[in-house]
């Protein structure tokens, strides 16, 4: 490993004299690849996210033809990777106040790009076929009285509320605990393990509770009520620990590496432009989550029946 | 306890090995009957005491935020870090523009030519229908970028592997010294070391380059000291009293002597590195692991199948043509070469000239959508409701109830000291005292680094999982071991599930076992049981014909042969599989936090996740030392006399 890192620094001292190598500087080393001018977007793992990039690449590569990479990154990464010039654009943060004191207002490396214009929510979500039996379901305190209902082998005893990546914001477990609920917060690990179950379930239309967000286009596969926690009110959030109140709810926010968005032409300025509504969003989702659809061939379509929404974007 | 064990010779007779077991359960009894009251009065609990615990959260925090805060200013990153980094990014961005620049037909030629000089047609043209698959499926461009990443990867890993498999190989001190730490890596899931090289490095390709190159390097070094030292003496004399000099010695007798081991190192090398390019899609290592982990996301399976398999065939190719060049059987005439070159070159300008460089898009074919269909025709059929065996969901449920439970339960209700205790029996038993020292004191490190309780549900999710794995590969290898048949054709699904990204079925595997701990030890069975299969199939069938023909001679049933010939003859085989098992196993438990598994592997995909140092590293190396304790439990003693001392 050393050795190696020490030839490499060698010759490359050689190569480029002796300066500093700045990381930060760096960019991917499949962009740019044939000399075309080329953009890397940072795709989360949900769809809706996937429904942004698919858009704005597509825009991108087709009216201004740019080369666009994509690459898969986890929320809290993202940010970093964006600091490095590793991606040049996030499109949508559901807010990491940690983050942006770090990057945006300290280390000046990342800068806000506005809003996304689509508003997110978390939540707790019981199936709609549930809530329809059961009304009562829907205020989280009767929620004990269906515990028992809930209980799957994974909850010893008690009942399941499901969460799923470990990427996502969530207070659950101190919400379990300081509303004495009768819950087991049953990791599912993943969001692709999480939307699986919740299929499965609902194909069998058994009861689950699970921890979910909207803008979200498994609604549209299995719809949901949302269960009524404790009102949220500006900072009951503020310690983690003691937390008994429901999520916020979130205008999504896009963030451009400083240095593209200052030297990144068009493709800076029409990302910085680049808004639309939770509908558009949750229709090229849709259609890639479920009509399985490529992200391409989704972004065409919306594409060819929303001119006057994108062509504001490209002015 | 050292002295006593450390005099015995090595070679006993049967006789008095079980006398030394006996002797190494009576010591450990003292042991356990001086130490255990003294422990329990000290620290009377039942989990690791907490006063025994350090916590390493704020540490590693601020070593976290350190790293992020200097990243950019600190000359250790400006003038050491920045350039390695550097480099990568610059090679691999060198031999990506070669390769699009070749075209896809340049690209096919070369491969299927270099094939055919290393290894023969047939190989070539299954090197060519692999790259034309690949573009068939739509994955041309990806492929490439795995392609460029790997290249580089795969020689940065050759370089340091024969540096350091060199410096083993030809000190004795040396040797000593990097042992262990081979071993270590050894056992070591690829994950555990993604997150601080990530933290240094940033997200995107230099970190996944590095992370790849640690986890491909070991096989090449330990591979090379091996053939090193187990040249020839008589040559080497030979060659000595020609009066040659240490370096012509090296040069012209003892590496073309260590050949084999050399092309095997490769061989080995080759193939973690491209596993571990799908698992750095991570962080960010683009190509096919990344369609693969994005095609997770929108819960495509077909899609996620389609970036799979050009993964498989290059696998494929790769490893036949590795281990064809490593046995040395095709010509090595320098003609040949030159007209494969030339034969490249032809081809890749024709490309170039006719303007198909890229792969056309009208030439691709869509598998997601019927394999998706598959995929919910399987599921919807199986998951529940199935007459008189029950739907996959009721197995999953009735095996964490009545299996996964209870392990849990029984290993997080024992006393620490007792964990510890049987730690150390068991390897005692199989090994020898430094074997065990080590097993305790990782499982004692697990203890101190606080997460005492989720290591022990990772480790009763791992006993059950290689339990299952071993009744399924034992049993599977039987019946391949018997006939040829069942054997060629277990041969390519082995392949196929061998190198097959886990990202692949973690879906249907969720889909068929819900989420939790059933399926994560699903998707371990999976990924352990080929080379359970295969080290068992092998070593059933290298028993000695004579001793079959025997005990058949006698009268024996097949099922007698089987169970008082073929399997004690094996058992070294048998135990190999076992220890390879476990660690396989061990290696996708953070696989299965993906999917409920929860514990040390959840915590793992956390501190990835969310950028935490302290939950993930911490769980990282709980995860390491749970593989050391595994490892030197289940590794016979044999194979480790005569490393070290």
């Amino acid at each position: 490993m050393r050795v190696r890192a020490i030839a490499g620094v060698g010759a490359l001292l050689l190569l480029t004299g002796c300066g500093a190598a700045d990381m930060t500087k760096q960019a991917s080393p499949f962009a740019n690849a044939q000399g075309a001018k080329s953009v890397t977007l940072s795709v989360q793992s949900w769809v809706g996210a996937q429904a942004n990039v698919a858009v704005a690449q597509y825009l991108l590569e087709h009216k201004l033809g740019y080369r666009v990479d994509t690459v898969q990154v986890d929320e809290v990464p993202a940010w970093d990777a964006l600091s490095q010039g590793r991606v040049d654009a996030i499109l949508e943060d559901w807010g990491h106040p940690e983050q942006e004191q770090r990057y945006v207002k300290d280390k000046k490396t990342i800068t806000a790009g506005g809003g996304l214009g689509v508003t997110g929510h978390i939540g707790w979500y019981v199936p709609t076929y549930f809530a329809k039996q059961h009304p009562d379901v829907t205020n989280w305190k009767n929620l004990n009285k269906y515990a028992s209902q809930l209980k799957t082998a994974e909850s010893g005893g008690k009942g399941q509320l499901m969460d799923g990546s470990p990427s996502y914001v969530t207070n659950d477990k101190a919400l379990v605990k300081n509303l004495k609920l009768d819950y087991q917060v049953v990791f599912a690990g993943s969001e692709a393990a999480q939307i699986t179950q919740m299929k499965q379930f609902a194909k069998e239309k058994k009861p689950f509770l699970t921890y979910w967000y909207a803008p979200q286009w498994l609604f549209e596969k299995v719809p949901m009520t949302e269960v009524k926690l404790p009102p949220y009110k500006e900072g009951c959030d503020a310690d983690p620990a003691k937390i008994t109140c429901a999520y916020p709810h979130t205008p999504l926010q896009k963030y451009l590496n400083t240095d593209f968005a200052k030297s990144g032409g068009k493709a800076a300025a029409f990302l910085k432009k680049f808004k639309w509504t939770t509908e558009d969003q949750n229709q090229v989702s849709l259609m890639i989550a479920d009509q399985k659809l490529t992200p391409e061939e989704a972004a065409k379509k919306w594409v060819d029946g929303h001119e006057s929404t994108w062509k504001a974007w490209l002015s | 306890m050292a002295t006593v064990t450390a005099s015995t010779p090595r070679a006993l007779p049967t006789g008095l090995l079980k006398h030394r077991a006996v002797h190494k359960l009576l010591l450990i009894a003292l042991a356990a009957a001086v130490l255990v009251p003294l422990a329990n009065a000290r620290w009377a609990s039942g989990s690791w005491p907490a006063a025994l615990t350090v916590d390493l959260t704020k540490p590693l925090t601020s070593a976290s935020d350190w790293i992020i805060n200097n990243r950019d200013s600190h000359p250790l990153f400006l003038y050491f870090f920045g350039y390695v980094s550097n480099a990568v990014v610059i090679s691999v961005h060198a031999v990506y523009v070669v390769l699009l620049g070749a075209g896809w037909a340049g690209v096919t030629a070369l491969g299927a030519l270099v094939a055919w000089r290393v290894a023969g047609v047939r190989l070539a043209l299954g090197t060519t229908a692999a790259f034309l698959a690949c573009g068939l499926l739509g994955m041309w461009v990806p492929t490439m970028q795995t392609l460029a990443l790997m290249v580089v990867a795969v020689l940065a890993s050759v370089v340091v592997g024969v540096l350091l498999g060199l410096a083993a190989g030809l000190s004795r001190r040396m040797d000593k010294i990097l042992r262990p730490v081979l071993d270590t890596m050894q056992v070591m899931p690829a994950y555990a070391y993604l997150l601080p090289v990530v933290l240094v490095f940033g997200m995107g390709v230099p970190a996944a380059v590095l992370a790849t190159v640690v986890y491909a390097a070991p096989p090449m070094a330990r591979l090379t000291a091996l053939g090193l030292q187990g040249a020839d003496k008589e040559v080497l004399e030979a060659v000595e009293s020609l009066g040659t000099t240490a370096r012509q010695r090296l040069l012209t007798a003892r590496i073309p002597l260590a050949r084999k081991e050399l092309m095997l190192g490769l061989n080995q090398t080759i193939m973690m590195a491209l596993s571990m390019a799908v698992i750095a899609s991570v962080i960010g290592a683009a190509g096919l692991g990344d369609r693969v982990y994005q095609a997770l996301a929108s819960v495509d399976v077909g899609a996620a199948l389609a970036a799979g398999i050009p993964i498989v065939l290059l696998a494929v190719v790769l490893d036949r043509v590795t281990g064809a060049a490593g046995d040395g059987t095709e010509g090595q005439g320098r003609a040949g070469w030159a007209y494969a070159l030339a034969g490249t070159v032809v081809v890749a300008v024709a490309g170039r000239l006719l303007g198909r460089l890229d792969w056309p898009d009208a030439w691709t074919l869509n598998i997601a959508e019927p394999v998706n269909r598959a995929v919910d025709w399987m599921t919807a059929h199986l998951y529940s409701g199935v007459p008189v065996v029950g739907g996959t969901a009721d197995w999953a449920g009735h095996f964490t109830t009545w299996v996964l439970d209870p392990v849990r339960t029984g290993l997080q209700g024992l006393p620490w000291w007792s964990v510890l205790l049987i730690v150390a029996t068991l390897a005692w038993l199989i090994g020898t005292w430094r074997t065990a020292l080590t097993a305790v004191l990782a499982m004692a490190a697990i203890g101190v680094l606080g997460v005492w309780t989720p290591a022990l549900d990772t480790l009763s999710q791992v006993l059950a999982a290689v339990a299952v794995t071993l009744v399924l590969g034992f049993a599977t290898a039987v019946a391949a071991a018997r006939s040829d048949r069942v054997e060629r054709l277990l041969r390519p699904v082995l392949d196929v599930f061998q190198t097959m990204p886990q990202f692949v079925y973690l879906i249907p595997v969720v889909a068929l076992f819900g989420v939790g701990r059933a399926p994560a030890a699903a998707a371990a069975v999976v990924y352990a049981l080929p080379a359970v299969v295969r080290i068992t199939t092998q070593g059933l069938r290298q028993v000695d014909p004579a001793a079959m023909e025997s005990s058949r001679s006698l009268g024996a049933t097949s099922w007698q042969q089987l169970r008082q010939v073929q399997l004690p003859l094996a058992r070294p085989a048998l135990l190999l599989a076992v220890n390879q098992g476990v660690v396989l196993v061990l290696a996708v438990v953070v696989i299965g936090g993906l999917v409920g598994g929860g514990a040390l592997g959840y915590d793992t995909v956390f501190g990835l996740a969310q950028g935490d140092l302290a939950t993930g590293l911490v769980a990282g190396a709980a995860i390491v030392c749970l593989g050391l304790v595994l490892d030197r439990v289940t590794q016979p003693t044999e194979r480790r006399t005569g490393k070290g001392a």
